[in-house]
């Protein structure tokens, strides 16, 4: 749920990146990270086990420009994406403003996207959101792999509401910001929308 | 769902006047208030070389694992934490299932003295966040997010 600080002129929001195990979710705020000028971000702080798969959440707050003298801010968080971890997960979609599923585009990876997608969905609705409603975005990651599924075939799987969708190759950075610029931008409308404006 | 979290001045000073004192009644290194989302408040005391921005987030992540597993036994919340270290403790208050008062705190203080102060600075909290809450959801208070244009949305992007 977003914070408006207007003593800090500042609009906060929540962003999450969900989806199956090894999709891409860390590498894209690693990417963010590493791209994005030190003065408009902070710390990003990964929660993962020894093998550098994600625990808990990671994080990343970043600054994207101002609005009416407002900055905005985001905070991206990741969940973790293996099936055993679904306690946290839903913790993590607590007070979300916008969400980016990632899905893998590997053929075999086809069943885990489905899985995932459907977790969200349950997991939203128990926080009160519904996924139909909520500003969200789809990114299909790892586009450059020989087992990559045709777009038409993950569209029919996994876009069923015909959101905003991106093509990225996560660690190169192609789609990286396409995906945060959308999503960012639905979340802004969606905030000025609420209020009425 | 929460309500969306809004913060004016006058709310603001009556906070930061509450975590100031704190500060000085606990003999506190830091006192800081985040939200249950994980966004930072007000703050308190020697902030300047600390990341307050992800402690706010773990503090966040943190209550929200332990609600979580006070779910799994029937609880409501585990209002209260501790956490000592060998120079550094850490005391997390839940204050009214809204926001979260964290305190650190050295050897020049005691865990006694902390959780004395923190039981009146979190009903002043409440209190506080109560009457805060209320603003926010009537209808006739001045909004910046009804300005904004799809214009503005746009032009944050034109880089």
């Amino acid at each position: 749920m977003s914070f408006i600080n207007y003593l800090s002129r500042e609009i906060n929001c929540k962003l999450v990146y969900y989806g199956p195990g090894l999709c891409g979710k860390t590498t894209n705020l690693q990417f963010i990270y590493n791209k994005t000028a030190p003065e408009a971000k902070g710390k990003m702080i990964s929660l993962a086990t020894e093998q550098e798969r994600t625990l808990f959440f990671d994080f990343l707050p970043i600054s994207l420009g101002e609005i009416r003298g407002f900055r905005t801010r985001f905070h991206l968080y990741t969940v973790p994406g293996q099936v055993f971890y679904d306690a946290s997960r839903k913790l993590i979609l607590k007070g979300v403003d916008g969400v980016i599923f990632v899905a893998d585009s590997q053929i075999e990876r086809m069943e885990a996207n489905i899985e995932s997608m459907e977790n969200l969905r349950t997991n939203l609705a128990e926080q009160g959101y519904s996924l139909d409603k909520v500003p969200f975005v789809i990114q299909y990651n790892k586009r450059d792999l020989p087992s990559a599924a045709p777009i038409e075939e993950l569209r029919q799987a996994l876009n069923a509401n015909n959101v905003p969708e991106y093509e990225a190759v996560a660690y190169k950075g192609d789609g990286v910001f396409d995906t945060l610029k959308a999503i960012t931008k639905l979340v802004l409308t969606e905030l000025k929308r609420g209020s009425g404006g | 769902m929460n309500p969306q979290m809004v913060m004016y001045e006058e709310e603001f000073n009556q906070i930061q006047a509450v975590v100031e004192r704190l500060v000085k009644e606990a003999n506190a290194k830091v006192v800081f208030i985040v939200d249950k989302n994980g966004q930072l408040i007000a703050a308190a005391g020697d902030t300047e070389n600390l990341d307050t921005t992800s402690l706010a987030s773990l503090t966040a992540g943190n209550i929200a694992a332990t609600g979580g597993m006070a779910r799994l036994l029937r609880e409501n919340e585990f209002a209260t934490q501790y956490h000592e270290g060998e120079k550094a403790n850490i005391h997390i208050q839940l204050v009214g299932n809204r926001v979260i008062l964290v305190v650190i705190f050295d050897s020049r203080s005691s865990l006694g003295l902390v959780r004395l102060r923190v039981r009146r600075a979190s009903d002043e909290l409440n209190a506080i966040f109560e009457a805060l809450l209320t603003k926010v959801q009537s209808p006739d208070r001045n909004d910046v997010l009804t300005e904004i244009t799809d214009a503005d949305i746009d032009n944050l992007f034109n880089d």
